[in-house]
């Protein structure tokens, strides 16, 4: 059980709601080489079953992360895990060799959704041999364990699977976010300011089950599945579909204490169904 | 100064209808609140609302601590507020809270509390403080559709004097909030301004205050998904960058937004 990125801060604002020793790690908000503000005001709108967001990444950049936010996280009782993020390829290379120094982060999670300002603004992550590319470029200056975020706007999300493990990826963590957009009828325009945004929540959740599913069958290595995960019935699915891992983004905002729940509810679930531990429950979806 | 944030389920003592839009729900905690202050708001679970899916904020209205209740000031917006106007007495709702900042004290007798529909709601709570902790006694101006929608001019009277003015001069003076004669006549007697409304009011009055270089602090409504500062959706653009309106703010000094 883990917490996605940018649901969950950097820890710290959760303190309040959840002893973070009860999770297995928190995936903190994406790091990026240089201070970025974000995207311009509205950033969000509800769906149903969900909500649209369109933060843009806004952070302190990567130097002020190492100076004053590492210092205040690394001595929590989980694993931290930083999200890269960036524009070029060598933005990502910079900011993983930097987090590459720190002794307390034990894994980056590489967030190839972003697009590629050289390349027309298209994501690293919906072309194969980009997503190889940027994945390699980072696994050089990168030693300790490296996840790799898919984007599911592709066609087929096992090529992309494929490239990220060919260009060295130990572990695949998906689904981001779906492209959609959100329109006010009234005031006929867009309700985010950059039209489209991501899509998150339960509404996401049967393409996320797709995706891990497909993405098991096509790679080896293990996977941590996100997507509207909401509840330990959720986690459970998400497990048989082939996920060695979870993560749980978007209901944190509405229960806080989601994360804990849903670990007691998985356990509770072993219980019912007389299992030693999730392991006998990766990948043992029945499909005959 | 960091008070620990709740997750809590408290009770409806009281559901009152006010008028056609608006209604106020009286909950009772579980256990003695935390410190409240003026400005900060709550963040409600919405339940069996299918196209409700993230909490709802509203600012704190009015705290009795002696009888460990809140109000809250609800106005009827779509799906998510018309189930919360349905709560029967006795019945839960699950609130996150107390979230933002809060209102600063004024250095100042010559206080000013501005508000418009329903950002009249945290103008309360605000003038009950300022009576009670400061002995401060406010002056208030109150904008409102029409007549119908003017409700507890007798609750805000208990700790200021009230003015009212309305869209269309059903009661009080007519038009909008900076068309009083307080506002136009008047307010180079006044220090320090809050003020909670829609933001082309507030926008209006910074521009006044400023003008007559008078300090005052706004409480923004911006849409939100957590409330509690780790989504970053809420934000405003200021002078030092963009900030959380649930963290940061509500509760801005004009001086510090990008407003001109």
């Amino acid at each position: 059980m883990t917490t996605a990125s940018g649901t969950f801060g950097y820890g710290d604002e959760f303190r309040d709601f959840i002893d973070l020793g009860q999770l297995g790690g928190v995936f903190v908000k994406a790091v990026t080489g240089k201070n970025r503000d974000g995207n311009a005001y509205p950033r969000m709108s509800e769906t149903p079953s969900g909500m649209l967001n369109s933060v843009g990444l806004q952070n302190r950049g990567v130097d002020y992360f190492c100076r004053e936010i590492y210092p205040k996280i690394k001595d929590f009782n989980t694993n931290v895990i930083v999200n890269v993020s960036g524009s070029t390829l060598e933005e990502y290379v910079e900011v993983a060799g930097r987090i590459n120094e720190l002794a307390k982060i034990p894994a980056i999670e590489l967030n190839i959704s972003c697009p590629n300002v050289k390349l027309g603004g298209m994501a690293f992550g919906t072309v194969p041999s980009m997503a190889a590319d940027v994945t390699s470029a980072v696994r050089k200056v990168y030693k300790k364990v490296l996840m790799v975020k898919l984007s599911p706007n592709v066609t087929s999300i096992a090529e992309i699977a494929k490239a990220v493990v060919d260009g060295g990826a130990d572990v695949i963590t998906l689904i981001n976010t779906l492209l959609g957009m959100a329109i006010d009828a009234e005031q006929r325009r867009p309700v985010l300011s950059t039209i489209t945004g991501g899509l998150s929540g339960p509404a996401i959740k049967p393409v996320a089950l797709r995706m891990v599913w497909q993405v098991h069958k096509a790679v080896p290595v293990p996977i941590i599945g996100l997507g509207g995960i909401m509840n330990a019935t959720d986690a459970i699915e998400f497990f048989l579909a082939g996920a060695t891992a979870i993560q749980v983004g978007t209901a944190n905002f509405i229960d806080p204490q989601v994360s804990v729940k849903i670990v007691a509810g998985i356990e509770e679930y072993l219980v019912r169904h007389h299992l030693d531990s999730v392991n006998s429950l990766i990948g043992a979806l029945r499909t005959d | 100064m960091d008070v620990r944030k709740l997750v809590q389920d408290l009770h409806v003592v009281k559901n009152i209808r006010l008028n056609d839009r608006h209604f106020l729900l009286e909950l009772v905690a579980p256990e003695t609140f935390p410190m409240l202050l003026p400005g900060q708001f709550v963040q409600a679970l919405v339940k069996d609302s299918p196209s409700t899916f993230l909490r709802r904020p509203f600012s704190i209205h009015s705290v009795d601590y002696v009888n460990n209740t809140l109000r809250l000031l609800i106005q009827l917006k779509g799906a998510g507020t018309h189930h919360l106007s349905l709560l029967r007495e006795g019945e839960p709702l699950n609130l996150i809270y107390p979230l933002g900042n809060s209102f600063s004290f004024p250095q100042t007798n010559d206080v000013l509390l501005i508000g418009g529909g329903c950002g009249v709601a945290p103008l309360l709570f605000l003038s009950q403080f300022l009576r009670q902790q400061h002995q401060i006694h406010p002056t208030m101006l109150l904008g409102f559709k029409t007549k119908e929608e003017v409700t507890e001019i007798e609750e805000y009277s208990r700790f200021g004097n009230v003015h009212v003015i309305t869209d269309d001069g059903t009661e009080g003076e007519k038009g909008l909030v900076v068309d009083h004669s307080l506002i136009r006549d008047g307010i180079n007697q006044f220090k320090k301004i809050y003020a909670c409304g829609p933001e082309p009011m507030l926008r209006a009055i910074a521009k006044i205050a400023g003008i007559h270089h008078i300090d005052c602090e706004v409480s923004l409504e911006n849409t939100m998904a957590c409330g509690f500062g780790v989504c970053l959706c809420c934000v405003t653009a200021t002078q030092t960058g963009n900030e959380r309106v649930c963290v940061e703010g509500p509760v801005f000094n004009t001086r510090k937004l990008k407003w001109n």
